[in-house]
């Protein structure tokens, strides 16, 4: 007899048990608006990162196609993996003085991990973190940048 | 790696040996287990590590000490804020600097979001590897809150960085506190819910009831730590023994559990995510005014000697010992990671049971594999 209470109460506890986990998942069956997925490539023309992700460095220039450099190469030290490699030339000011300028800044963006250390140490804040993501490419030569632009100029003002 | 993986074969005894990975969904990553077999019952399990290794710590002992914390990062990926948090702890300690009152209470924080991400990740797997598909969407989807939390504040999701000696790298964002306060609210809502899909399920109280037992004694002798100790009784909790940064301003209570068994794990873990809301509660709302950093040299070099710190992951303790020869670079770095020591004592619980049993006692240990290689 008792066999039989105890095998019945048994069913009755399975059943509960599974019906009380059924509820959860049948009020998210039934109610649609509380659907949290996002169908990525989709909505990429709303999706909008964080001001503060970290895509890939960037070296944003103005509209006279100036940037902030110097070429002192602190992020160059403060790099782990040695992503950055910074290539300076001497060049002649107006006033008849050589002073150290930057040639080419050389980012590989396969090396980098995102890290972030770069723009931390950056003094002039020649350097900020972007928002692409979207990096896949299919030849990795492309992955290695010059971020500075062909013909420019150190911002005035900035030392 | 081919004399490593030997065939599926059946030896003299009648016992067939069975070989479980590298590449297998219930070991969370690259782990390769070898396990002999009489019938469908474990006989001997030998755990084949080294696929993941990446020479963590050897590597760091040509980084600067600024640098080298980002590689921690990748060591156990799920909490990657508290073993950064670790390393500058650590520097900060031979520097002999605190960081600054508002860096300490937004470590706090984070630490414990880092805390409920992996505890919900946690629970979305021992699901999916016990035959529940859907708790896993329902725990990444409190998960994704935080993550964005993260994305926002510190910029990347899951290896963040956001740890300097000396406090954080950046001041935190604007949202921060409205959009913690919103995800403690919405996990807050959510608890009964996890009890009903999963704690109190039948089928899921039948694989792990009595599965796995693992003794007090045991689980010291291995050196077990985190909630797979806590659940055998150990009180083995470090934001309690050692406290850092500003778990000495909180209250909060260490669970402990005397089961032993994949449950009593289970059970464990679910209440430390309400110990872990609780603890953010306390803090959220008073991060004191002040600078984020302390002031640090450009190039920190360490005075000459012997450093330990202990912090408390989500799979328990992770000390960094890190020995100094006065120069630029560490001169040895050694993570005592606690996933290495929790695996060890997986051939001793899972002993007897059935092969069934051993992924429930994989999923309730809460391995992290690239943790255990480094």
């Amino acid at each position: 007899m008792a066999f039989l209470v105890n095998y019945f109460k048994t069913i009755y506890k399975t059943l509960k048990s599974l019906l009380t986990g059924m509820k959860v998942t049948g009020y998210y069956f039934t109610h649609l608006r509380e659907i949290h997925t996002e169908e990525y490539p989709d909505n990429r023309a709303t999706l909008t990162m964080f001001d503060r992700f970290r895509g890939e460095v960037i070296m944003p220039h103005n509209t006279d196609n100036e940037h902030r450099c110097t070429g002192c190469q602190a992020c160059e030290i403060a790099c782990p993996n040695g992503s950055i490699k910074i290539i300076t030339k001497q060049e002649l000011l107006p006033d008849g003085k050589k002073k150290k300028r930057i040639d080419t800044f050389v980012y590989h963006l396969d090396l980098c991990t995102m890290c972030n250390l770069c723009v931390v140490s950056c003094p002039s804040d020649a350097i900020v973190m972007g928002q692409n993501f979207e990096h896949s490419v299919y030849d990795k030569k492309t992955l290695k940048k010059i971020l500075n632009n062909p013909d420019s100029k150190l911002m005035a003002g900035v030392e | 790696m081919r004399g490593l993986i030997e065939e599926n074969i059946i030896t003299e005894d009648g016992e067939f040996i069975l070989n479980i990975g590298p590449q297998h969904p219930s070991t969370h990553g690259v782990l390769h287990l070898k396990v002999w077999l009489d019938g469908e019952t474990i006989k001997k399990i030998e755990p084949h590590i080294g696929y993941i290794h990446r020479s963590i710590e050897k590597m760091s002992e040509r980084l600067s000490y600024r640098n080298f914390i980002f590689a921690t990062s990748r060591m156990d990926y799920l909490a990657a804020h508290i073993n950064n948090e670790a390393c500058a702890l650590t520097i900060e300690k031979a520097l002999q600097i605190e960081a600054t009152p508002r860096a300490k209470f937004v470590r706090t924080i984070l630490s414990e979001l880092t805390r409920l991400a992996s505890h919900q990740l946690w629970w979305g797997c021992t699901g999916l590897d016990l035959g529940a598909v859907t708790p896993f969407f329902y725990a990444f989807r409190e998960r994704e809150a935080i993550m964005a939390i993260m994305e926002e504040t510190c910029g990347a999701r899951l290896t963040q960085n956001f740890m300097v000696p000396g406090g954080i790298m950046t001041d935190i964002h604007p949202n921060f506190q409205q959009r913690t306060k919103d995800i403690l609210e919405q996990i807050k809502g959510k608890y009964k819910e996890y009890d009903d899909i999963m704690s109190g399920n039948v089928i899921f109280e039948n694989r792990t009831k009595g599965v796995g037992y693992l003794s007090k004694e045991d689980a010291i002798s291995f050196g077990v730590t985190g909630p797979t100790a806590r659940a055998s009784g150990v009180s083995c909790d470090i934001r309690k023994w050692n406290p850092y940064s500003a778990y000495d301003q909180v209250e909060f209570d260490e669970i402990l559990s005397n089961g032993g068994d994949c449950y009593a794990r289970y059970q464990v873990r679910m209440k430390e995510m309400r110990q872990s809301v609780s603890i953010i509660e306390q803090l959220i709302d008073n991060i004191p005014e002040g600078d984020f950093q302390e002031k640090t040299k450009m190039v920190i070099k360490l005075p000459k000697g012997e450093y330990y710190q202990r912090v408390e992951t989500p799979r328990g303790e992770l000390g960094v010992y890190l020995v100094s020869d006065g120069s630029a670079n560490p001169y040895r770095i050694k993570y005592r990671s606690p996933n290495f020591s929790n695996l060890s004592v997986l051939p001793a619980i899972a002993k007897g049971y059935k092969i069934g049993d051993l992924v429930a006692i994989m999923a309730t240990i809460d391995l992290v594999i690239p943790d255990i290689d480094r």
